[in-house]
């Protein structure tokens, strides 16, 4: 009997799996608006904006370490360039809340008029329908990624040489969305953002529901990431990673699975940063800095690659530890930032998490 | 999609039935799998110079139907070389390789090749070691391997069962769940003659299976290849003459990229050019 594919979807979770998502989705619908809603200002449980606003744009970045598990744990390739795909999504959605910032409907966004544009490039055509930058949040990173991913892995690409490449892609894209007439804002990139869908960005009530679609967005990722890896596709591109020669000699083509993958990932980095923008109001080039991607890659491998809630927990981490550390020593920050990569590379291969089973291995070996 | 896999299935399905490639001038490149004239492979004339050095020098060698072929020489004798020209890793100076009587292997990549129904099996055993015994089997299995059938795949009870005979006869069954790195080197061997089997071969070549087993492990391996003939042809390069009585076929000797002899095992142990060749003047 073949299961059904919704079926299939459901059970790739155990049951303690669906009690984790369960607790984490009741959590961020249910609890956290009460604590920022309802408990008042001056209570120690009332839950600041400021916090709110944080573990939104953290969320964010667990998706993008996510998708990059999915590319680098699972598929063997390190991706030096998923700021990209992030920035590109952001972007994108940038470009609507531009549109809806204007002081009239139809009105240029602010920095065209400063640059004496008369009319709107081509390429923001249809900026100000809503259902039209959603599309391109999810398009826009896909083709890229497939463009560039067909090329590099037909020409069998691989290892040390694709990232370096993927690096040199973000690099390239952000000196050119630094330049004013690419047309998206120069270094300034954009802000002052005032609507979203005729609801004021800044609003308690529209934070709250961004926090929320960041919290589910997040965790159906988690749930079609587990799919995907226990699929039978799952375990065909596990064994390229491990042998790509003798599955070609099996009748596998690596390219399709290595792109089906990539632009997944790609995607899934875009949908995180069309999240990211309105709860952070701001994004430029500098999302696109090499430093940016390279960071991703730190949290996946803090919390340990090919393991996809490690990813999640090495984004919180490593968040946590910046926000916190640029307040307190912020000329330290990278100090710590290399010294973390350096000791989870050289004592940590599997991360936190290969970290907690070890311990949970040696406490059921002594009990 | 998938560019190779439409190709070899073209290949296989592509020709009408009953259609005679014989009578087609030239190379031909399309056609299916016809073993009527009972012979599996022709090599004809083939030669492989690299470097000025003749790797395989005017080789002829035609494999039966069902055949279970043993293939000895010394080192440099070309026999590797012979290997990657049929599996399409090499491509010959001059001389035809055909699959059956009308696959012209010189024409195909090495996925059509493998998809039409040549399998090989390095001397270095190659499986996923992090993939559970069972997973290595299902990869191998002879199914659609593009990617929204893998997205979609799910095993259906024939599969299982053919899995699950494939892990009986390489006695791998009470392994099944075990990641395939824990395998003790014999059974890894075994677990790779799995995964070639599961791709539903007519032609296995093996190159040196039966390296680093254990004298009883050797012994199981030639009751398997045994057991395998009839309904597959099987090339196997070896040095371990115990093995090779087992298998009982036919020997071919290869020396300097030809054949030196061929015959039973006991006729062409007696042969003085084989004596000389491998004892020296």
């Amino acid at each position: 009997m073949r299961k059904p594919l919704t079926l299939r979807v459901l059970s790739s979770l155990d049951s303690k799996g669906w009690l984790a998502l369960g607790i984490f989705l009741a959590l961020a619908l249910i609890l956290v608006p009460v604590l920022n809603l309802a408990v008042p200002e001056d209570s120690a449980f009332h839950m600041s904006a400021y916090a709110i606003t944080l573990i939104g744009k953290i969320m964010c970045y667990a998706l993008v370490a996510v998708a990059m598990d999915l590319i680098w744990g699972y598929g063997g390739i390190l991706s030096l360039g998923h700021g990209l795909f992030f920035a590109l999504g952001g972007y994108a959605f940038g470009m609507y809340l531009m549109r809806q910032a204007g002081s009239d409907a139809g009105a240029l966004p602010a920095f065209m008029i400063f640059l004496d544009w008369k009319e709107l490039p081509w390429f923001w055509l249809g900026s100000d329908s809503f259902v039209w930058v959603i599309l391109l949040v999810v398009v826009v990173p896909a083709l890229v990624a497939f463009v560039f991913g067909y090329f590099a892995f037909r020409s069998r690409i691989k290892g040390v040489y694709f990232s370096i490449i993927t690096q040199a892609l973000t690099y390239a894209a952000m000196l050119l969305f630094f330049r004013n007439e690419t047309g998206f804002g120069g270094n300034n990139g954009f802000t002052d953002f005032r609507l979203v869908l005729e609801h004021s960005v800044t609003s308690p009530q529209t934070r709250l529901v961004l926090f929320g679609l960041t919290a589910v967005m997040l965790a159906a990722t988690l749930v079609f990431s587990r799919w995907l890896v226990t699929s039978k596709f799952g375990r065909v591109l596990t064994a390229i990673r491990d042998s790509e020669s003798r599955m070609m000699f099996i009748g596998y083509n690596p390219l399709w699975y290595k792109l089906f993958i990539w632009v997944v990932s790609a995607v899934l980095c875009g949908i995180a940063g069309a999240l990211y923008v309105p709860q952070v109001g701001i994004i430029n080039p500098s999302e696109m800095s090499p430093a940016n991607s390279i960071e991703i890659a730190i949290w996946v491998a803090v919390g340990g690659r090919a393991t996809l809630i490690g990813p999640v927990i090495g984004a919180f981490v490593v968040n946590l530890a910046k926000s916190w550390f640029t307040v307190s020593f912020p000329e330290y920050w990278l100090f710590f930032l290399g010294l973390l990569f350096i000791v989870v590379t050289l004592m940590l291969p599997q991360g936190l998490v290969g970290l907690w089973k070890k311990l949970m291995l040696k406490k059921g070996a002594a009990a | 999609m998938n560019a190779p896999n439409t190709t070899a299935e073209a290949l296989l399905d592509g020709r009408p039935e009953g259609s005679d490639g014989a009578d087609q001038m030239g190379h031909l490149v399309t056609g299916e799998l016809d073993l009527s004239h009972g012979v599996a492979l022709y090599l004809d004339d083939i030669t492989v110079s690299f470097d000025g050095f003749r790797a395989l020098n005017k080789l002829n060698l035609t494999i039966d139907a069902g055949e279970l072929r043993c293939i000895i020489g010394p080192n440099g004798a070309g026999k590797t070389t012979m290997m990657d020209v049929i599996t399409g890793k090499t491509r010959p100076d001059s001389g035809s390789a055909f699959f059956g009587q009308t696959m012209d292997l010189t024409r195909l990549t090495e996925p059509e090749i493998a998809h039409a129904g040549i399998g090989r099996k390095f001397q270095k055993p190659t499986i996923f070691e992090n993939h559970s015994v069972f997973e290595n089997l299902e990869l191998a299995m002879k199914t659609d391997k593009r990617v929204w059938k893998s997205l979609l795949a799910w095993l259906a009870a024939d599969e299982r069962d053919r899995i699950a005979e494939t892990l009986r006869l390489i006695r791998l069954d009470k392994e099944a769940d075990r990641p395939a790195g824990l395998l003790s080197h014999g059974q890894k061997q075994w677990l790779e003659i799995g995964m070639l089997l599961m791709q539903e071969p007519k032609l296995l070549l093996l190159d040196e299976p039966v390296a680093g087993m254990t004298d009883d492990e050797t012994m199981r391996t030639a009751e398997l290849f045994v057991s395998l003939a009839g309904k597959h042809s099987l090339v196997v390069v070896e040095h371990d003459m115990a093995f090779i009585e087992k298998l009982g076929g036919k020997v071919t000797v290869l020396h300097e990229g030809s054949v030196l002899a061929e015959g039973n095992l006991a006729t062409v142990q007696n042969d003085p050019r084989v004596i000389e060749v491998y004892l020296g003047r």
